[in-house]
């Protein structure tokens, strides 16, 4: 990190480390740094070098899933027959998440950089950067910073677009990313076909974060060995991760570590802890989608992608939100519910009215007219919202809804019951 | 050939279907109707309704039927427990915004809400009372559509419909989450010339016709087979009567002509068929006027013109006419020197932009191919001419009759137009809904239509008409025919370019 705090000893600085460092910005202050001497290099490899130094690596996404990037990357076409392209996923959106935002915004030429990477990676010779309709300030960095790398010619035969998002939240779904860029309503598309198969305007696509192609450079600078070599735990989760600590820590913001670091270490010892006075009751680990973990769980949990699951979440984005013992949760989960009812595309059935019927009952529960028989209608609802539409929305708001009824029943039966003053929610 | 071909197993039933089948359309022939809302055959596959979730052996969850093709050795249980909690959890929460207005609801009765609701929903809500539902005003979409939102379940059959296969997209979803509604473009209307297919394609009571409103139950209604009488295209149709009269005009699939649609013009025209003004009995003429009489003498009277005329003959007729009619009324005249003609009201093209060789026809006339190749030409003012100085002239059913002869003047017709009350005799005859026939389209493809309702009065098909006329004034080869079948066997046996058709 470095922004708004000083680096942590125990942090592990790759992707961050000129956050805060506003001459890292320009094309020359990077450059100065070493920047773009990756690609030059790159654009010399073969594109299957390439691939094969990333799939080593190990990387794997950062935007939520964890999927092999290496792996993504050759499930395009090997042969060129149409256009390929690259979409960058740069439409964080999702709660507690704010990583991609400070990459953009102190290293936009890093985010350039792999990105032309990773083009030449998947012989792809346009990329669109789809960048969250809310993140005017890092629009305007990556904007010139734009301008002044392709000025400069760095990106060989690779053509480079900013696609500015108009701020729906399932356009960071990639899918839904895809039509967005083509012009259409951010809906989520049906899968199969792929898109490696058929992405934006019907082309063979890949679609990485923002973070996964920061990582890029990185690992073609110091090595496939150097960069498997950042893990504290499992071998299938590699390299440095950012994580977006947000809520009732000391000292909220971006956090880079290696996998498998100590959540609770993260908490306490990097965050400074809960405020004077406060303990920690939950946590989501990895952005809002993601189930909630309770005081144990987080503390005995490593952050990698198998240490979360283990704990029964996610790593999801690393968005951490931190709830401390003033927490009211059954209000913090109707809060995310109700957002995951207005950003529902409406397209599947069980999104579209399940979110929205979930947030009903999450209110009514707080205004004191809950009952118990609600709470089964809850998971029952939930399971119905689970593993059934086109995309993971319904899940998202499913998870939190599950996990915490299952970790904090008795604050939904104190309100059942009335022992808890009815929050009025409008 | 079996290299084209996939087994799999639905609900038990082994099947065989060619790669790429999508497996609610193997469950078809498996007998199995997977309960659906978006999917349609004629539609892009969309999969948002969720609605035909189905447990495939070795996926990790349920997949919708619409959007998953077949694989060899595939094993698909629609009827599961976990298949059927799927569908039901789904139906719960369509109906939770769903008013449940259906006694006052122009789709109850043939509503696939309502169909599968009974057959796997749940039998009492979840949803609280107190909870209002989602509500938007009606809309007024079109010339003929009304869009209820508090209805609409957005299947988005009707913006799929506007957008890939009428390629004039004004429909959309607008808003998201559950305050999404169907949002017509701010300025356009839904008038489209084949936009009424979107009342067909809605599954629910959402998009309904202004022509149909509140007119009948569907329950009440008789539906029979049809053929469109708006243009050559002759898309087939079904006609829906309730009690004796046309009420409504809907699309019947046929893959080859129109798919599953209809456009506008020919879904509104079946007024005609409900007219009161029918000629409901023979007349003949005597002192002057027409005068009521029964079929016996208005035969003879005709079999007499038939036996005295010498010379020139002319049969005007009418393109909408039977080939079965056609065929017949030429025999008629067997013998005799014989002028046929037609001619043809002439609109608009409107083509379907989506769908090859489909669209409303400038030929307004659904059997001119079929004329055409019995002998009747389009030379119809030659023909009019030529009716001046013959010996009889018959017209069959053309209404805007201006005709002058010094022969006698036959007159086979559903209404009396003024030209007609010079004839010598006229002969009451069906409308297309009241009869049997057949119409070859534009490309020559012959097909049958069924009779819907029965004729006023006396009236009778014109086939039947000329038929027993034939036989009354010793004209013809063989004799009587008793079924349109039977005047189509015939015609098929012995007319060039008709040989050997099989009406479809």
């Amino acid at each position: 990190m470095g922004f708004p705090h000083k680096p942590h000893a125990r942090e592990t600085v790759v992707l961050s480390k000129y956050f805060g460092d506003a001459d890292a910005r320009t094309y020359k202050g990077w450059v100065k740094r070493g920047g773009y001497e990756m690609l030059a290099q790159a654009l010399t490899m073969e594109p299957a070098k390439l691939i094969d130094v990333v799939k080593e690596s190990g990387l794997r996404g950062r935007g939520g899933a964890g999927f092999p990037t290496g792996l993504k990357w050759s499930f395009m076409p090997k042969e060129k027959k149409k256009p390929h392209y690259l979409c960058v996923n740069a439409d964080e959106s999702e709660p507690g998440t704010f990583k991609d935002r400070e990459i953009m915004r102190w290293t936009p030429h890093a985010l350039l950089e792999g990105s032309a990477i990773a083009a030449h990676a998947i012989q792809a010779e346009v990329v669109y950067i789809y960048i969250r309709g809310e993140f005017t300030e890092p629009w305007t960095f990556m904007d010139r910073a734009l301008a002044d790398a392709s000025a400069a010619k760095v990106f060989g035969p690779i053509k480079i677009y900013l696609h500015r998002g108009a701020g729906a939240y399932i356009c960071g779904e990639e899918t839904a990313l895809m039509n967005s860029i083509e012009g259409k309503r951010g809906n989520p598309r049906i899968k199969p076909p792929f898109p490696a198969a058929a992405g934006v305007f019907g082309m063979p696509t890949t679609i990485n974060n923002v973070e996964t192609l920061a990582a890029v450079p990185h690992i073609l600078k110091q090595g496939a060995a150097w960069y498997k070599g950042l893990s504290l735990s499992s071998p299938k989760s590699t390299g440095t991760k950012l994580f977006s600590v947000c809520g009732h820590v000391q000292k909220a913001g971006n956090y880079e570590v290696t996998m498998g670091f100590p959540l609770k270490d993260l908490l306490y010892e990097l965050c400074g802890g809960m405020r004077p006075g406060r303990t920690l009751k939950a946590c989501i680990p990895g952005g809002s989608s993601v189930p909630i973990l309770n005081r144990e769980e987080t503390e005995s949990c490593l952050l990698d992608y198998e240490g979360v699951v283990e704990k029964g979440s996610m790593l999801g984005s690393g968005g951490v939100i931190v709830f401390d013992d003033s927490t009211d949760m059954v209000y913090q989960i109707m809060r995310l519910a109700r957002f995951y009812a207005h950003e529902s595309c409406a397209q599947c059935t069980q999104c579209r009215e399940g979110t929205a019927w979930t947030t009903k009952i999450l209110e009514r529960i707080l205004a004191g007219q809950g009952k118990m028989a609600d709470l089964d209608l809850l998971l029952d609802l939930s399971e119905n919202m689970t593993g059934k539409t086109i995309c993971v929305l319904s899940d998202s708001c499913a998870a939190p809804v599950v996990s915490g009824i299952k970790r904090f029943k008795n604050e939904f039966e104190d309100y059942i019951a009335g022992r808890r003053r009815p929050v009025m929610v409008a | 050939m079996a290299d084209d071909l996939v087994n799999l197993t639905i609900d038990g039933v082994p099947l065989s279907v060619p790669k790429g089948t999508l497996v609610i359309e193997a469950a078809k022939q498996a007998g199995v109707l997977v309960p659906h809302y978006c999917y349609h055959p004629g539609l892009p596959v969309a999969g948002v309704c969720r609605m035909c979730l189905v447990e495939i052996e070795k996926a990790p969850k349920l997949q919708i039927a619409c959007a998953t093709q077949v694989a060899e050795g595939m094993v698909v249980r629609s009827q599961s427990p976990v298949a059927k909690q799927g569908r039901t959890g789904v139906l719960e929460l369509l109906l939770i915004n769903h008013p449940l207005d259906c006694p006052i609801c122009d789709q109850a009765g043939e509503c696939e809400l309502q169909d599968f609701t009974f057959q796997e929903g749940r039998p009492a809500t979840r949803y609280s009372p107190d909870y209002p539902k989602r509500f938007n005003p009606v809309e007024d979409f079109g010339p003929d559509v009304l869009y209820v939102p508090n209805r609409c379940i957005l299947c988005t059959r009707c913006v799929r419909f506007m957008e890939d296969v009428a390629k004039e997209p004004v429909l959309n979803v607008s808003e998201r989450g559950d305050r999404a509604y169907i949002g017509v473009h701010p300025e356009a209307r839904l008038d489209h010339p084949w936009a009424g297919n979107v009342v067909d394609l809605c599954p629910v009571g959402s998009l309904l016709s202004k022509d149909f409103l509140h007119k009948a139950r569907a329950w009440e209604l008789d539906k029979t087979a049809s053929i469109c009488t708006g243009c050559s295209q002759g898309c087939n149709v079904t006609l829906d009567t309730r009690d004796n009269v046309v009420v409504r005009v809907r699309p019947r699939s046929n893959l080859d002509v129109n798919r599953y649609f209809i456009c506008d013009h020919g879904r509104m025209s079946y007024r005609w068929m409900n007219r009161g003004d029918r000629i409901e009995a023979p007349l003949v003429q005597r002192d002057g006027e027409l005068h009521a009489t029964d079929w016996d003498e208005a035969f003879e009277r005709v079999a007499t013109l038939l036996r005295g005329a010498g010379g020139r003959a002319v049969a005007l007729v009418s393109p909408k006419a039977s080939t079965e009619a056609l065929f017949l009324a030429r025999e008629l005249f067997a013998g005799l020197e014989w002028t046929g003609a037609f001619q043809v009201v002439m609109g608009e093209e409107a083509p379907l932009a989506g769908v090859p060789n489909l669209a409303l026809r400038a030929e307004r006339a659904p059997n001119a191919k079929g004329a055409e190749l019995l002998g009747y030409s389009r030379h119809y003012a030659a023909a009019l001419a030529a009716a001046e100085s013959a010996a009889i002239v018959l017209v069959l059913d053309e209404p805007d009759l201006v005709v002058r002869t010094a022969g006698s003047l036959i007159y086979a017709g559903t209404v009396l137009p003024d030209g007609a009350r010079a004839a010598a005799v006229v002969l009451p005859i069906a409308n297309v809904a009241e009869e049997d026939g057949t119409f070859v389209n534009r490309d020559g493809r012959a097909q049958r239509y069924f009779q819907a309702k029965p004729a006023p009065g006396m009236a009778r098909p014109a086939w039947w008409v000329f038929s027993e006329l034939a036989a009354v004034a010793g004209r013809g080869e063989a004799g009587r025919v008793t079924s349109a079948d039977e005047a189509f066997e015939r015609l098929t046996a012995s007319v060039d370019g008709l040989r050997g058709l099989v009406p479809a």
